[in-house]
């Protein structure tokens, strides 16, 4: 432990050092009260962070616990201020970074419409099969597409429909576990 | 065992259970029915002041002098709005309240029903820690939960809204002592590994400092107590943040000042020199480093904080520890005693040596003058002969403030209540009328401006009603002192609307607010008007006129490093140098 706390000679960075800019899901246990998710959505506008994509729901009835999942950005010393404000905040049990501490999955669900005729239905057919979407709806001009999988599957899948007719995206944004037997 | 009472009895009944003395306040459609509660009991006393944002920086001033925590009560809209200032101001500066807000009847709320406003929702990010109480069972919870939230771990600002039919409403009370919170367990005790470290960091140092902050003030007198034998066991010298002065006795020989963007030369070069920085709960303001890139570039930093998103948030640090000042100063003198651990005297000797060399300079000196009074010579008439005195200084925010902090030296922790994060011009009237409330006996004084003192002016008649003999000290230059100075260094000395035209009368005024007014403005009357002012038993407005054109130095200029402080001398090189001083990136900072 104490080789964490000898630092480099000239210890000052915090600012002045251009520290590259990560991508990080954390994963915030609350309580579920009203205003909970406005506390931690307001933290971040206030201070400026980025939320690039943000879930909530309930995952404990009976003890009344709902799961944020945040992926957001920033250099390690923001992403570090960003769960120490998240844990400043009262109604919250516990925030992990998933991207810091395990190995974690992250799954998205998207619903993708898509309008074409002839040979764009077809392509379109074909390769929603290659990525495993699931037709969930159709019109004899367009099909509803869902998808489950990691983002850039969905983002993959998106782009590859905007030629054929992409119509609209619906997305739920990530939620995200960590691997193995023990708990987030 | 569990008594059956209305919503508004509970309240009344937590605030006695929780020993609160005084509840600032201001009635209102929303919150009649606790007014009724209040009505009908004499052990919680009401004072009734003039706008709710003075209820909520009296309660502040309650809290900071007495180490309790401050309650207010407010209606719900323009009642909660008003305290809006009073709270983020409690948040910026770490002080303890429980705001108790009235809210329409639950049936209404969403409406736009009148005087209403979304109370939970505007206070959110300016309190610790907000409720909107929607069920009676929860209140005597809340209540008391409130109280935990406002002073445990970093203290700060607790928002109970209530809606008047919960206030209707009955229920069973229990008196909660002990309260298991859920989630909100502050780590007191700091990690001993880490302090260890420290301690060894602090045998090793060469060019060492503390630099402390409120937080010692907040952990309590015990916290400074074992500052001082800390810092004496050591031989190092000690600078504070203006929140934290008082922690460390003025008088002593290893006190540097304080530092910052108008502290001392000698803390702020010692803070850009030193090898080794020990922060004891202080924060890393921007006012406090200046320049950050250029921030103490040489030194090790040690930073102990209740908070742990205060650690690396401004300035990275070597050494984070977790916990509350009194805890882990506790843990560092007994290691540093019992390790029989010794600073390398030959090398502090010298690090004395460039401190004093720093000293010489007298960074806080002025030229005083025989025809018109210097406002840092009335500060400092105003401390010598307050000594011996039970002294408690306010301030507003401004030149005064600074000059203030400058000259006025303190002995002693809870001492000094000054807006120092949000800034807050207005604060210190009704701050003064919380302290004297906590402190009956003591004299207490509001070192003012006349800009700011016009901002809560009204609070001088809460003062009349209940008999407070607080002094109000107005270092009058009719100008907004630190406006007109930045308007000098920034904007070519055009002081676009920083001359107050058409001030009031105020020896006239006082005597409006049935208080004794003084007028001075010859440097020889001086000390004969301030001793008229310490004797007299009743409220005070001390109209000292002063030089107009006097600015606040030293100064760290914005953008600037501690070590290129501009000194007084300067300024009688007139303002030409002056305005070059600050960069156009200095500029863009506040």
């Amino acid at each position: 432990m104490m080789k964490t706390l000898t630092a480099p000679p000239s210890p000052y960075s915090s600012a002045t050092i251009r520290s590259s800019i990560e991508r990080h899901t954390l994963s915030v246990l609350v309580d579920n009260e009203p205003g909970v998710l406005a506390r931690v959505v307001g933290l971040f506008s206030g201070r400026g962070y980025n939320i690039e994509s943000l879930t909530v729901a309930e995952v404990a009835h009976e003890a009344q616990l709902s799961r944020i999942t945040i992926v957001t950005s920033g250099t390690p010393e923001i992403i570090e201020q960003i769960r120490h404000q998240l844990e400043r905040l009262v109604p919250i049990h516990a925030v992990k970074d998933l991207t810091l501490t395990v190995r974690a999955i992250e799954r998205e669900l998207a619903m993708i419409k898509v309008r074409g005729k002839g040979e764009n239905r077809v392509e379109a057919m074909n390769l929603a099969e290659a990525f495993r979407a699931k037709v969930i709806d159709a019109t004899v001009e367009s099909f509803i597409f869902e998808l489950t999988g990691a983002p850039q599957k969905i983002d993959d899948f998106v782009s590859l429909m905007r030629p054929i007719g992409l119509v609209e995206v619906s997305r739920t944004g990530v939620a995200a576990i960590s691997r193995g037997q023990e708990p987030i | 065992m569990a008594r059956h009472m209305t919503g508004a009895e509970m309240v009344v009944e937590a605030l006695k259970d929780q020993g609160v003395e005084f509840v600032f306040g201001y009635p209102g459609g929303a919150v009649l029915p606790i007014y009724d509660a209040i009505f009908h009991q004499d052990n919680v006393r009401h004072i009734l002041v003039r706008h709710e944002q003075g209820a909520a920086h009296a309660a502040e001033g309650y809290a900071r002098s007495s180490g309790k925590v401050g309650v207010l009560l407010v209606t719900s809209g323009p009642g909660a709005t008003n305290a809006i200032t009073g709270l983020t101001d409690a948040m910026m500066d770490s002080i303890p309240l429980v705001c108790i807000t009235g809210q329409v009847p639950t049936h209404l709320i969403g409406s736009d029903a009148f005087q209403e406003c979304d109370t939970t929702g505007i206070t959110r990010n300016c309190t610790k820690h907000n409720y909107l109480v929607r069920r009676i069972e929860d209140l005597p919870r809340i209540l008391h939960e409130a109280f935990y939230i406002a002073s445990a771990g970093r203290p700060g600002p607790v928002v109970v809204d209530i809606p008047k039919d919960v206030q209707f409403a009955s229920g069973a009370y229990a008196v909660q002592k002990n309260i298991q919170h859920k989630t909100y367990h502050p780590q007191l005790k700091g990690d001993l590994e880490r302090v260890r470290h420290a301690i060894e960091m602090m045998a090793a140092a060469k060019k060492p400092i503390f630099y402390t902050g409120g937080g010692v003030i907040n952990s309590g007198p015990n916290a400074s107590a074992l500052l001082r034998e800390l810092v004496r066991a050591s031989g190092f010298p000690i600078t504070s943040t203006l929140m934290g002065l008082g922690a460390y006795p003025a008088s002593d020989t290893q006190w540097l000042g304080m530092l910052g963007m108008h502290g001392s030369f000698e803390a702020n070069n010692a803070m850009h020199d030193c090898d080794l920085m020990i922060c004891v709960g202080a924060r890393f303001d921007d006012r406090i480093t200046g320049r950050l890139d250029a921030f103490s570039p040489r030194s090790k930093k040690i930073h102990i904080d209740i908070d742990p998103s205060s650690i690396n948030k401004n300035v990275k640090v070597d050494l984070g520890i977790v916990g509350d000042c009194a805890h882990v100063l506790e843990d560092m003198v007994r290691l540093w005693r019992t390790g029989s651990h010794r600073a390398d005297q030959a090398a502090l000797a010298k690090w004395w040596g460039a401190i004093d060399g720093w000293r010489a300079r007298k960074s806080f000196g002025f030229r005083n003058s025989d025809k018109i009074i210097k406002p840092q010579h009335a500060v400092k008439r105003l401390y010598e002969l307050t000594r011996g005195h039970d002294v408690y200084i306010t301030t507003e925010v401004g030149q005064h403030q600074m000059w203030a902090a400058q000259h006025f030296a303190f002995e002693e922790p809870n001492r000094w209540m000054t807006s120092g994060g949000l800034g807050t011009m207005g604060y210190g009237l009704p701050a003064a009328v919380g302290v004297q409330l906590a402190h009956p006996k003591s004299l207490v004084i509001d070192i003012a401006g006349e800009a700011s003192i016009l901002m809560n002016m009204q609070e001088m008649s809460t003062a009349a009603q209940y008999r407070l003999p607080v002094k109000i000290f107005i270092l009058n230059n009719q100008y907004m002192g630190m406006v007109r100075q930045w308007q000098e260094l920034l904007h070519g000395g055009r002081y676009s609307e920083s001359y107050t035209d058409s001030l009031p009368d105020f020896v006239k005024l006082a005597e409006a607010y049935g208080a004794h007014g003084i007028r001075c403005s010859d440097p020889t009357r001086l000390d004969g008007a301030i001793k008229e002012m310490i004797d007299t038993p009743k409220a005070v407005i001390f109209d000292c006129l002063v030089d107009q054109k006097e600015n606040c130095f030293p100064m760290i200029p914005s953008g600037k490093a501690h070590n290129e402080m501009i000194m007084a001398e300067l300024e009688d090189d007139a303002g030409i140098e002056l305005e070059n001083v600050i960069d156009e990136k200095g500029k863009m900072l506040v």
